[in-house]
């Protein structure tokens, strides 16, 4: 019986991961705000990137400020391969980032170890 | 109190009520007496009286509210970055320490065969829940906090595992202490494991450490880079000399440099002269000798003599400054090679996690007794053997310490992927001028087909020749000005000039046929003359010429058609070349001079052959290529005769002639459609579209002017060894890669099933989660170490011949 039990809860264990991690839903876009000193959005660095996915435009300056609040060391460090940036981020302090994108498209960035991930959207 | 004022960037300001936050702040250091802050141009402005502020003030003030002040740019962040560093690891160092001492000890009561020895208060299970909580909930805090707020974004990490793993060992060990009879009464003996959870935690940071020690060694280039840079400038202002901090120095500004300094920015010397130690910054090791009009790189040591120069590029248009930011970019940049990792990590953990499940239900359903124990800490083994850092780690670690290693000798390449393909290179494809060769040609013959051989005529045929190239840009041309104005002879005006690429040059004169001595020498010519000074013309020629007895002379000044260029220029104008002339000019070629036809009214008069030296080097480059098995090819617009001379000397066998400026390109793809894989080399300025075809473009610098916009690669040394010093540090660095991803892949693929207990059936073989977690603190450690070796592999190109 209790064999049964084990068994049954470790394939709703194996389910339940698969869900949580692997079928989460897209994240939603947050569109970078514009006023007269430009453009830029923050982001927050804590156990991944809020807002995950950001929404810039295409051949116009935006600053992307990034703020570590998780002193975990695996986030020290953001990516953006396709801009070649890799910034290191101090703990509790807003490092901006300026883009130019020439070319529209979803571009990846990552945390220096590649285990969190965000995405830029440019329209 | 004397004050000055200071201006500064400030970074991350948004909105308007930034200004007022950072200017307060400011306001409040003390000795600040006044701060303004700009939104437009993000920067502040402050009086303050340098006694009393220092730079460090004036960066926490800002960074307190947020902000970054700029100081200094780029600089100040890394020392922050270093001092941050430092804070982290001295943390980490204490909590290692703590956490391996507690567990060492309840390891000594609790371990059987050691806890023979150990004191009869050790082996309590209270006292070693109470060593063990400090390092579960202290030592082990950044791995819940790190697991919450990763499970907050629906992800899961390295952090994760370990939480889950200890977590689950510590649990169940806190549980049997204050719960011995209901373990016993399912028939378990009551034996705690805190020893595994402490342990596991005190291993795992000390991984972290050694990890974080050498991934400092990973960027050390930039670091080394950054500090080369010199802290003052002795700029003179106002006739007097002052000591000024290297970000207040203005384009424009007078510095003086003495010697053993280092020169502080880019500039042009304008008086004295010195040998100048560039090695920090080309790689080249010989001091290089400078003066006046010369050019100077910041960061670069005064060795010998005392000079003053003005200062061209300030900040971060600095060679340094600029060489920073591209060794930073490609930093960041990412190898197509990660791309199985990136993808392999993305699903890691909650495979692992779910990798756990199995293993419990399995060991519970079909282990021997006590099942429940087997299950549990084969479960918590799972959990921490598994190890995505090391996949993580495995290709940008290497790619930090090659590109780095390649900037300290004077490579700098732009991206990992430009990295990554120069390993693959089979065929590089060098420019003759200026790569190959000195690019510094001298006049070798100048020799006249028409019929008077005089000393004079030479030099007439010289003075044709370098007046019309006085208006060219060609490097060639440059050298033909210069033997003249050696020889001292004077120049004349030149009309409707006009470059034809590929081809030479064309344009009208008057007044020279009276150079070649065919005018008559009656003394009315002095009138002529005099028209023809007006006309600007030193020795006028007089067309239609008559001298008739008795009816005096006539005549008028007349512009006549100068062509100088290849056998090419004078089929288009329809000017017939002689056999002498032909011949002579194979002659020429044939000894690897470049030879053009000098021609006057549609008639070749003369010849000018200009040769360029090769350089020392690219004999020894071209046979270190052949020896890795590069094939080598030559391109260039002379013909033939010439390119094959020139590629003899150097030991290239295979030449592209007679190839246009705008046909190189082409080429170039000709050459990628037989499936090879092509580095171009070229200067970066001519070759533009050529070094972008390319698979490899690489360009030879020039000065202080970076020429990377085109480039894959840049050799500041200009030395053709660093090709292929590049190609042997691609291939190290991919090697090293390689590697990397097979270590962190294997690792993981063997390791987990072993984990899992795929040995014991077999060989009654089981992983202790202590051993576990030794092995996975050593395989991130392992990837970053290897690649730290490429700093220590010696890839001389001298070493392949």
């Amino acid at each position: 019986m209790d064999k049964i039990i084990v068994t049954a809860s470790a394939l709703l264990g194996m389910a339940l991961t698969y869900w949580f991690f692997l079928m989460k839903k897209e994240a939603a876009v947050a569109v970078a705000k514009s006023d007269f000193s430009g453009s830029s959005i923050d982001i927050v660095v804590s156990g991944g990137y809020s807002p995950q996915a950001v929404s810039i435009q295409k051949g116009k300056t935006t600053t992307l400020n990034f703020t570590r609040r998780d002193e975990n060391s695996c986030l020290e460090e953001v990516i953006i391969p396709d801009f070649r940036v890799r910034k290191y981020l101090p703990l509790n302090q807003k490092v901006a980032i300026e883009l130019k994108p020439e070319k529209a498209g979803e571009f990846k960035f990552s945390c220096g170890m590649n285990m969190f991930h965000g995405k830029i959207v440019v329209k | 109190m004397a004050t000055t004022t200071k201006q500064f960037r400030i970074k991350g300001m948004h909105c308007a009520s930034c200004v007022l936050t950072i200017e307060q702040a400011l306001k409040k250091v003390q000795g600040i007496e006044g701060a303004g802050v700009n939104l437009a141009n993000e920067t502040a402005t402050i009086t303050y009286d340098p006694e009393q502020v220092k730079d460090e003030h004036l960066l926490s003030a800002v960074a307190n509210v947020g902000y970054a002040a700029l100081i200094s740019e780029e600089i100040q962040t890394e020392d922050e970055e270093q001092k941050e560093k430092h804070r982290e690891l001295k943390a980490l160092r204490v909590k290692v320490v703590a956490s391996l001492f507690l567990g060492g000890l309840i390891l000594w009561g609790s371990f059987p065969g050691l806890m023979n020895s150990a004191p009869e208060l050790l082996k309590n299970f209270w006292t070693e829940l109470i060593l063990a909580a400090p390092v579960q909930f202290w030592a082990g805090l950044g791995f819940y906090k790190a697991s919450i707020s990763a499970l907050k974004h629906r992800t899961a990490n390295m952090d994760t595992l370990v939480a889950i793993g200890t977590t689950v060992a510590f649990g169940y060990s806190a549980f049997v202490t204050v719960f011995p009879g209901i373990i016993e009464r399912i028939g378990v003996e009551a034996a705690p494991y805190f020893d595994v959870a402490t342990i596991i935690i005190g291993l795992i940071l000390l991984g972290r450490y050694f990890e974080a020690k050498a991934k400092a060694g990973t960027s050390e280039a930039i670091k080394k880079l950054i500090g080369l840079q010199a802290k003052t400038a002795r700029v003179v202002r106002d006739g007097k000399e002052i000591d000024i901090s290297i970000s207040e120095v203005e384009i424009g500004d007078i510095v003086r440099v003495r010697p053993g300094e280092k020169i502080p920015v880019d500039g042009v010397i304008i008086d004295g002269s010195s040998a100048v130690d560039e090695s920090m910054v080309t790689g080249e090791s010989i001091p290089v000798l400078k003066a006046s009009g010369d050019t100077v790189i910041g960061a670069t040591i005064n060795k010998t003599g005392t000079f003053i120069f003005r200062a061209e590029k300030v900040g971060s248009d600095t060679m340094l400054a600029q060489i920073i930011k591209l060794v930073q970019e490609a930093q960041g940049s990412k190898a197509p090679i990660q791309r199985l990792a990136d993808l392999v990590s993305s699903y890691f953990v909650p495979v692992v996690i779910m990798l756990g499940f199995i293993t419990f239900a399995v060991w519970y359903d079909f282990g021997p007794e006590p099942a429940f124990l087997f299950a549990m800490l084969n479960t918590v083994a799972v959990l921490i053997i598994a190890c995505p850092c090391a996949m993580g780690l495995a290709t940008p670690t290497a790619i930090m310490v090659g590109t780095g290693k390649g900037a300290e000798h004077g490579i700098l390449i732009k991206d990992a992927e430009s990295l990554e393909t120069a390993h693959k290179v089979n065929v590089v494809i060098f420019d003759k001028t200026g790569t190959l060769t000195r690019g510094e040609p001298e006049v070798t013959d100048v020799i006249s087909f028409i019929e008077s051989k005089e000393p004079e005529v030479q030099a007439d045929i010289l003075q044709i020749a370098a007046s019309i190239e006085n208006l060219s840009e060609h490097p060639l041309a440059k050298t033909i000005v210069e033997k003249a104005s050696q020889d001292k002879v004077p120049l004349l005006n030149v009309s409707k000039f006009e470059a034809i690429a590929g081809h030479g040059v064309k344009g009208f004169m008057v007044g020279l046929a009276a150079l070649l001595g065919r005018q008559s020498s009656h003394p009315i010519d002095a009138a002529i003359q005099k028209e023809a000074g007006e006309l600007n013309a030193e020795k006028p020629e007089i067309k239609e010429f008559k001298a008739e007895p008795g009816f005096g002379l006539s005549g008028k000044v007349t512009e006549h058609l100068v062509l100088l260029g290849n056998f090419r220029l004078m089929e288009s104008h329809e000017v017939a070349v002689t056999n002498e002339a032909r011949d002579k000019i194979h002659e020429l070629q044939g000894e690897g001079k470049t030879a053009m036809l000098l021609a006057l009214s549609k008639e070749v008069i003369g010849a000018i052959a200009v040769a360029d030296t090769i350089k020392d080097t690219a004999g020894l480059a071209v046979q270190a290529l052949t020896n890795l098995g590069v094939e080598t090819v030559m391109i260039t617009g002379d013909n033939e005769r010439t390119a094959k001379a020139i590629a003899k000397k150097a030991g290239i066998q295979r030449v592209l002639a007679e190839v246009l400026p705008d046909q190189k390109e082409a080429e170039v793809r000709k050459i990628q459609l037989d499936g090879k894989v092509v580095a171009m080399v070229g200067d970066g300025i001519n070759d533009a579209p050529a070094l972008a075809a390319a698979d490899v473009g690489i360009a030879m610098g020039t000065g202080t002017d970076v020429a990377i916009e085109a480039a894959d690669i840049t050799l500041i040394n200009k030395d053709l060894r660093s090709v292929v010093s590049a190609i042997i540090l691609s291939k190290k660095t991919m090697r090293t890669i390689r590697q990397n991803l097979f270590w962190a892949f294997a690792y993981n693929v063997i390791l987990i099933p072993v984990a899992m207990g795929a040995l014991y059936p077999f060989f009654g073989l089981l992983l202790n989660p202590i051993y576990a977690s030794v092995a996975m603190a050593t395989s991130s450690v392992s990837v970053v170490l290897n690649s730290l070796l490429l700093k220590k592999k010696g890839w001389d190109p001298v070493k392949v011949l």
